[in-house]
């Protein structure tokens, strides 16, 4: 006979009562705390900041923990929260041209206004399991900082002095459309791409950009720059007639640069890829900035037919907390359903069972 | 919305029903327009929810945008009040909205359901909102929004046609069983959610109004009450439901759905109501399948947690549970998946 599944109330109280259990772990080793998931974790906080699309490491790190370490949960623990909030309006862009620059670094020159600066990255680094993090190594020695504040133009700027590349699309100063606030409607607009781009889930846009380099809507991409920073958020504030600064984000920001053969109107140049993505997220950002340029093949008139620039595909697709969902959603019962295709299929079975017969007399 | 601090933390509190008023606004303003276009998709700016996309999340908001502190809410999954996620989204709004709830349809003001339709009538006073995984009943014929909505304008609707006929052509009926689509008031193709094609003729000149709700397609839609809807079906082959060849086997009712209920593995099997309050009234009433349970152990005639009113309490729960005496074990939840054959912690995969 079946357990009765009556009482699902109490099931899930104790599923959750478990969950709890599950999540402290041994109550022999000191619970963690968000200072360390936010110091030592700061990755992982800033993937879910940057997906979970709201910039607070406190929360970022709590959900971090309240979902054992599951990022996607977290991001949406993050989204479920940030729904709730009002929106009071639209910052001014930020300038990442005035970014403090942690880290920047540029493929397409050796060397450049500013310079180069590595930061922290894994890059260069051997990926080899280090023995002594077991413990805890204390502070490390070497000589950090030392790099003088320079003056960084943005590399697209260099080269956009030249006409060498396409212009920075301009800014008419309207408020961009909000995908979490409107229902998005096919064919999308630039800011509606970014920014759905920029929530989207790191793996799926890494597997895309993966493709485009494949061959599937190859765009010769160069990395024009990576910067990651802090850079400052500001609103107009209409009673006051003027800016006032709301604090400062870290952003990692990559221009992508791309070869373009030209058309009638346009000489050849360089096109641009565009990835803005909250935190330090190089592979996310770079993901991004590829993605965004296949989907604009259209108003570069290039031929269509990969993945990656099937606008509606890709943006339907690559939010991982929608995706989840739905894809978790089969654990749920479908036994009604499933009752009308049993009998579909029973009477199928039948009727194939009876013409068979048929054709044997 | 942040009033005191807990731990160094602002704590937060949510507003009646979890959205905000001006989110509920939107909704509201969504669902008007859908009532105003019968069957017509409504964009709308779909939020997250504290609960997975494709898990109601779409119904959810709608409920929430329509509820008021006086109503009664009853939410059913498989035609199941007791389902794990039918309890888990009653036990949301019982948390934040503070709703009286129910099990009885006839209690209810707004019904909350997954893929099935009360076998009880509705009545005029009622609001069905149903959760939608997928609105776009053409979305398998063709995957793409931009043109499904052309098509939808220009009511060009052949293909839909086509693979109702390529159906009969290749297997001598309809082969839908469920989601079977729907023209509504003789203009816009509409996926009645998959519910099974049972529940069809229900929505026809139904009395209460029906909404449709898919949050992660960020979509509303509506039937409003006595409005014609078809089931799709061709004149040689007019639309048919399913018939079951034999009654409840608890309440003996007939001309309802029936899950099938697998009782051992030597191909022994019952067959009981999916709709439970509907099972359990009938059998409070006297009435007896074969294999119904003794009188002694007769279910409850009306649902504990009606009378009871705006606050659950752990012992409206135990009755909960004590009214279940009248069904199989697991009849409610889990049939036919072959889940929830363990203890507390087996059942709770379907959370």
């Amino acid at each position: 006979m079946y357990v009765a599944a009556k009482g699902g109330e109490r099931a899930i109280r104790n599923a959750h009562a478990l969950l709890a259990k599950r999540r402290r772990g041994n109550r022999a080793l000191p619970a963690l705390t968000l200072d360390q998931i936010a110091q030592q974790l700061s990755l992982a906080v800033d993937r879910v900041m940057a997906e979970g699309s709201l910039y607070d490491v406190e929360l970022a790190s709590l959900s971090v923990k309240q979902a054992r370490g599951d990022l996607i949960e977290a991001i949406f623990l993050i989204r479920a929260f940030r729904t709730t909030l009002p929106r009071f309006g639209a910052s001014q862009p930020v300038d990442t041209a005035a970014m403090l620059v942690r880290r920047r670094v540029s493929a397409t020159y050796k060397d450049l206004p500013g310079g180069q600066l590595l930061g922290p990255t894994f890059d260069y680094t051997h990926r080899l399991l280090d023995t002594s993090l077991v413990g805890d190594i204390g502070a490390p020695t070497a000589e950090i900082g030392g790099a003088e504040p320079a003056d960084m133009p943005r590399v697209t700027d260099l080269l956009g002095e030249e006409g060498l590349i396409e212009s920075a699309p301009a800014d008419d100063g309207a408020e961009p459309f909000d995908i979490t606030r409107a229902p998005v409607t096919f064919p999308v607009d630039r800011p509606t791409r970014l920014q759905t781009l920029a929530r989207g889930d790191e793996g799926y846009l890494l597997a895309l950009g993966y493709s485009t380099q494949r061959g599937y809507a190859r765009s010769h991409p160069f990395v024009g720059e990576i910067r990651v920073g802090d850079v400052e958020v500001k609103l107009f504030v209409e009673e006051l007639g003027f800016e006032v600064s709301l604090g400062t984000v870290q952003v990692t920001e990559c221009q992508m640069v791309n070869q373009f053969k030209g058309s009638a109107e346009v000489p050849p140049q360089f096109t641009r890829g565009y990835g803005l993505v909250f935190g330090q997220s190089e592979r996310k950002a770079m993901a991004m900035a590829l993605v965004e340029r296949a989907l604009r093949w259209k108003e570069l008139g290039e031929e269509p037919g990969a993945p990656a620039q099937d606008e509606e595909f890709v943006l339907s697709h690559c939010d991982n907390v929608q995706a989840t969902g739905f894809v978790e959603h089969l654990k749920l019962p479908h036994y009604v359903d499933f009752q009308a295709e049993l009998d579909l299929v029973r009477r199928m079975r039948a009727e194939h069972e009876a013409e068979l017969k048929e054709a044997a007399e | 919305m942040t009033t005191a601090t807990l731990g160094g933390m602002p704590a937060i509190t949510y507003n009646f029903a979890y959205l905000d008023e001006q989110t509920k606004r939107m909704i509201r303003r969504a669902i008007l327009k859908a009532i105003a276009v019968p069957g017509y998709q409504v964009p709308f700016a779909a939020r997250e929810m504290p609960m997975p996309y494709g898990w109601g999340t779409g119904g959810v908001q709608v409920t929430a945008a329509v509820l008021g502190p006086d109503d009664v809410l009853k939410v059913i999954d498989q035609g199941a009040d007791d389902t794990t996620n039918a309890v888990a989204i009653r036990g949301f709004f019982e948390k934040t909205a503070g709703v009286a709830t129910t099990t009885a349809t006839t209690e209810a003001t707004v019904i909350q359901t997954r893929h099935r339709i009360p076998e009880t009538p509705l009545r005029d006073d009622q609001i069905l909102v149903y959760q939608v995984p997928i609105p776009e009943p053409l979305r398998f014929l063709e995957p793409r929004e931009t043109e499904t909505r052309q098509m939808h304008a220009l009511e060009e609707y052949g293909l839909m046609h086509v693979k109702l006929y390529e159906d009969i052509a290749r297997h001598g009926h309809i082969a839908t069983t469920y989601a079977y689509p729907v023209e509504v008031a003789g203009r816009y193709v509409m996926d009645p959610s998959p519910i099974p094609k049972f529940d069809n003729p229900k929505m026809d000149d139904c009395p209460a109004l029906q909404l449709f709700g898919a949050g992660r397609e960020k979509r509303i839609y509506a039937i409003p009450p006595h409005t014609r809807v078809r089931s799709l079906d061709f004149e040689d082959h007019p639309f048919e439901v399913q018939r079951f060849a034999q009654p409840c086997a608890l309440c003996a009712a007939r001309g309802v759905y029936l899950d099938e209920v697998i009782l051992d593995d030597r191909g022994g099997r019952m067959f009981v109501c999916s709709d439970t309050d509907y099972c359990e009234s009938r059998q409070a009433a006297g009435h007896r399948g074969e294999m119904a349970p003794p009188d002694a152990a007769l279910p409850q005639p009306v649902s504990p947690r009606g009378e009871d009113a705006t606050r659950v309490s752990d012992d409206a729960s135990s009755d909960l549970s004590a009214s279940a005496r009248g069904r199989p074990a697991g009849a409610g939840a889990g049939a036919g998946t072959g889940a929830g054959t363990g203890a507390g912690g087996t059942e709770a995969g379907h959370d």
